[in-house]
């Protein structure tokens, strides 16, 4: 007992110290410089921050942009969940890669190609959307929808269809099914995708930082605002504790709708499209059109001339070196992918020993505490993470200005969530007696570990490092703050050339946006197929 | 009002989990389907509900065809090995489920689900949750549930297999009690022969997806048609018609374990191989003469030993004529 409990304590000591430095220290540096004025703690003047018509006006757009895009995640997905995970039609998989895709492109990216596509000669600049707060919201919707499909579908998949027979058997007709024991029971399922949903929105950087322009912004731009331009800190910090505060909230409510599936169940097996699903399926191809039609238009507008013609010529330009950046794209690909090999090692490392320790039977009140400090991550904006490293982490005692570790380190700190979110559940539905099973058959620790964990676990380890890496390769809030000058990433370099005017560079950048995307679609299908 | 399954398959990619199967239910009459797990009772229970497809043959209710009727449409009921309760309603809300849908009054409802508790034993239970039950209570609720808009046909599945012992033998009782009392037509899929008795006026048997016998308990208890079926009967041993013969016996015959009997005056001869004490008797392995080893039983006083010479007699009532090969 004691072994067990002193090697959960090491197990425990490594990743908590890992969050306190990387994490914690930074977040509270930057928040604390906030706070800390002339070496005087002055809550007043931030708190009075808060009042300022300019941040209400803030606030107010980060929540209905937010909720608005929640709402439309919420109706696009729902249906498509359902038709993706309940019916069975020839290119099912491919689909559902297809659909996560957006949730993993490069926020940078998505602001690109939404660009294009709402441009007044894009393929949707009729609707003369562009620079409106509806194109924000379309793009954050575009972003989450697979959230709501993967939460939704995996409830929807573990709902026990022998509940729904009994219905029908019983004389519910196919809508009394859905309403009175699909639904109530997929609920929970719902609004837990909802507020994760929302989560991402109102933190979402890199979508309103290039489609706001000066005209919106929201809580986390705002804050990359006052920090790099305005250098208002002690506004920073107030927005930042706002946030975590809010934010912090609305995780412990998606925690709370978190499920415990029923060991004895029977997952449907998918069946066959009929006529009566033909509305359902109608709206989902919508859906699937209205997620492709963005990654089209960024693709073909990659390949076009300003008169009309198709060219090679901007990703011939992906390995030139323009004179206003410090490397080629192709530079940039190959720091992203080396720096997003170093995080995603790192995020497993700690997710895993995460994950084990908090679906390890018997920690009691300490373990749900533990849960939900790694999820913590996922609730400060990318952005004071980022703005914390840089100011906390280059002085005495820990100086990693110059150090190569820096990025990787702070995209491992907001892959860590998804790793933890991705095995947890697999670890957890082991039955605890099938350890004691092989340990009373003489297997060791490490023994057990092997046998009966990793058994189960290895599929779903290779689908987190997936999602760690595609993660890792586009992020750009926290990166932009951290990144060296010499060694760019991807993602930042995008973001450099979006934002000369010059023709030339836009056209680069769409070439190394549809890199950038076809590298992570690459990796998120892989993530798909090893899914089991 | 019959149900009529015709040369029903039903096949899972290159499966046939039913092979062309037939069968007949008659107005009043419980069918119990009898084969062990796998054998594709439970999914010809799903066919006949209309919960799978079949890849031929008809399900059919009085002469009409049910292959374009959905599931809901069909006025049977399904009762699941654990009841699918729905979990978050309390048990009034679940009997009256069926009447809700219906939007049948709600004097009528709260009237019907009152009787109903009553009919399956739990009275006054109507305001608890399904997880305070245990597992018996729930399936009684389970029945309520299914017996609530009195369904043309009642389609269980392994209802009772959950539970333990005593209680599934109470509850089988208890169950042909309540469907003689609704006058309810079952179809009832089960791998205990001993619940089969107790519940079914009829009786099918199924092994790899095909139908190998039906016919009253009667005609299934005397007949087997094969030495398989006879064993999941619960029958010891069969014996070739060679063998039987030196007993006395014409054909191929199975014996129950306490077909021969050791007693002093008997026509048999044979060598104790083993004997084990129950409660009730002492169950002996025989090398029976010329036949060979055979389980036998004798009263709990008689002292046995082992290798003692011992005297036998065949109860004839107790052996079966096994009618194919």
């Amino acid at each position: 007992m004691t072994w067990r409990r002193s090697s959960t304590a090491l197990l425990a000591a490594v990743p908590v110290a890992v969050l306190a430095v990387f994490f914690v220290y930074p977040v509270v540096g930057m928040v604390g410089r906030g706070f800390v004025v002339d070496g005087r703690f002055a809550p007043d003047d931030v708190l009075a921050v808060l009042a300022r018509p300019r941040t209400l006006r803030v606030l107010w757009f980060t929540v209905w942009s937010a909720g608005l895009a929640t709402l439309v995640c919420v109706l696009a997905g729902v249906p498509l969940a359902w038709a993706l995970h309940r019916l069975s039609f020839p290119g099912r998989r491919l689909l559902r890669g297809l659909v996560l895709v957006p949730f993993v492109l490069p926020t940078v990216v998505v602001g690109v190609a939404f660009g294009q596509l709402l441009a007044p000669a894009g393929w949707l600049g009729f609707l003369h959307l562009q620079g409106t707060a509806v194109a924000i919201v379309l793009a954050l919707a575009f972003f989450n929808v697979s959230v709501v499909v993967r939460t939704v579908g995996s409830f929807w998949e573990d709902l026990d269809v022998r509940r729904e027979e009994a219905a029908a058997a019983l004389g519910a007709t196919p809508w009394q099914v859905l309403r009175t024991v699909t639904l109530p029971t997929l609920l929970p399922g719902v609004v837990g995708a909802a507020t994760v949903v929302f989560l991402f929105c109102s933190t979402s950087f890199g979508v309103v930082l290039t489609m706001g322009g000066l005209r919106y912004a929201n809580v986390e731009t705002e804050i990359y605002l006052l920090t790099t331009q305005e250098l208002d800190l002690r506004g920073a910090a107030a927005l930042s504790v706002l946030q975590l505060l809010v934010l912090t909230a609305l995780l412990a409510l998606a925690h709370l709708t978190g499920r415990a599936v029923p060991v004895d169940r029977v997952r449907a097996r998918p069946r066959r499209p009929r006529r009566g699903d033909l509305l359902a399926l109608g709206w989902s191809a919508l859906v699937v059109a209205a997620l492709l039609l963005p990654m089209l238009a960024l693709v073909v507008r990659s390949l076009a001339t300003a008169g009309g013609g198709w060219t090679l010529e901007h990703y011939r330009a992906l390995g030139h070196v323009s004179a206003a950046l410090p490397a080629s794209a192709l530079t940039g690909l190959s720091n992203s992918a080396q720096i997003a090999l170093v995080a995603t090692a790192l995020s497993m490392l700690l997710g895993v020993a995460v994950a084990g320790l908090v679906t390890r039977p018997g920690g009691g009140r300490w373990r749900s505490v533990l849960d939900g400090a790694f999820m913590l991550p996922l609730g400060v904006s990318a952005v004071t993470l980022g703005f914390g490293f840089l100011v906390t982490l280059d002085h005495p005692p820990l100086d990693l200005r110059a150090s190569p570790w820096l990025v990787p380190i702070a995209q491992a700190m907001v892959a860590l969530p998804l790793v933890v979110r991705t095995v947890a559940p697999v670890l957890r539905a082991v039955d605890d007696r099938q350890r004691q099973a092989a340990a009373s058959l003489g297997a060791g620790p490490l023994r057990v570990l092997l046998t009966v964990d990793l058994a189960v676990a290895w599929r779903p380890l290779l689908a987190a490092a997936g999602f760690a890496f595609a993660v890792s390769l586009g992020e750009f809030g926290a990166t932009s703050f951290v990144v060296r000058e010499t060694t760019p990433t991807l993602p930042v370099l995008i973001y450099r050339l979006i934002s000369r005017p010059d023709a030339g560079d836009v056209g680069t950048a769409l070439a190394a946006s549809v890199v950038l995307a076809v590298a992570t679609a690459l990796v998120m299908l892989c993530v798909e197929r090893v899914r089991p | 009002m019959t149900l009529q399954v015709v040369d029903l398959s039903v096949r899972f990619g290159d499966t046939l989990a039913v092979d062309d199967v037939d069968l007949e239910v008659a107005d009043g009459q419980v069918l119990a389907v009898l084969g062990p797990s796998g054998c594709g009772k439970s999914t010809l229970l799903r066919a006949v509900a209309g919960l799978e497809q079949p890849a031929t043959g008809t399900v059919s209710w009085d002469g009409a065809d049910l292959a374009r009727v959905p599931v809901h449409r069909r006025g049977f009921a399904l009762m699941f090995q654990d009841g699918q309760l729905f979990a978050g309603q309390s048990v009034a809300r679940n009997v009256g489920y069926p009447l809700r849908i219906r939007h049948r009054p709600r004097a009528e409802t709260a009237r019907t689900v009152t009787e109903l508790l009553e009919l399956v034993g739990l009275p006054g239970y109507g305001d608890r949750l399904p997880t305070t039950l245990s597992g018996g209570e729930r399936q009684r609720v389970a029945l309520a549930r299914a017996l609530a808009v009195r369904p043309r046909l009642l389609l269980l599945d392994e209802p009772l297999s959950s539970l333990d012992v005593g209680l599934r033998e109470r509850l089988a009782g208890d169950l042909r009690e309540i469907l003689r009392a609704a006058g309810t037509t079952a179809l009832y899929v089960t791998h205990d022969h001993e619940e089969a008795f107790t519940v079914a006026d009829t009786m099918a048997v199924m092994r790899a997806g095909r139908l190998v016998q039906a016919g009253t308990l009667a005609d299934v208890w005397r007949h087997p048609a094969d030495a398989d079926t006879a064993r999941f009967l619960g029958y010891a041993t069969v014996l070739d018609a060679g063998a039987a013969a030196l007993l006395g016996v014409p054909g191929t015959v199975a014996l129950r374990r306490s077909a021969l009997r050791l007693e002093d005056d008997g026509d048999l001869t044979g060598v104790v191989v083993s004997t084990r004490s129950t409660p009730e008797q002492q169950r002996l392995v025989v090398d029976l003469d010329e036949v060979g080893r055979l389980e036998a039983v004798a009263a709990r006083d008689r002292a046995v030993a082992v290798g003692e010479r011992v005297r036998l007699r065949l109860d004839t009532s107790r052996v079966a004529v096994v009618t194919g090969p």
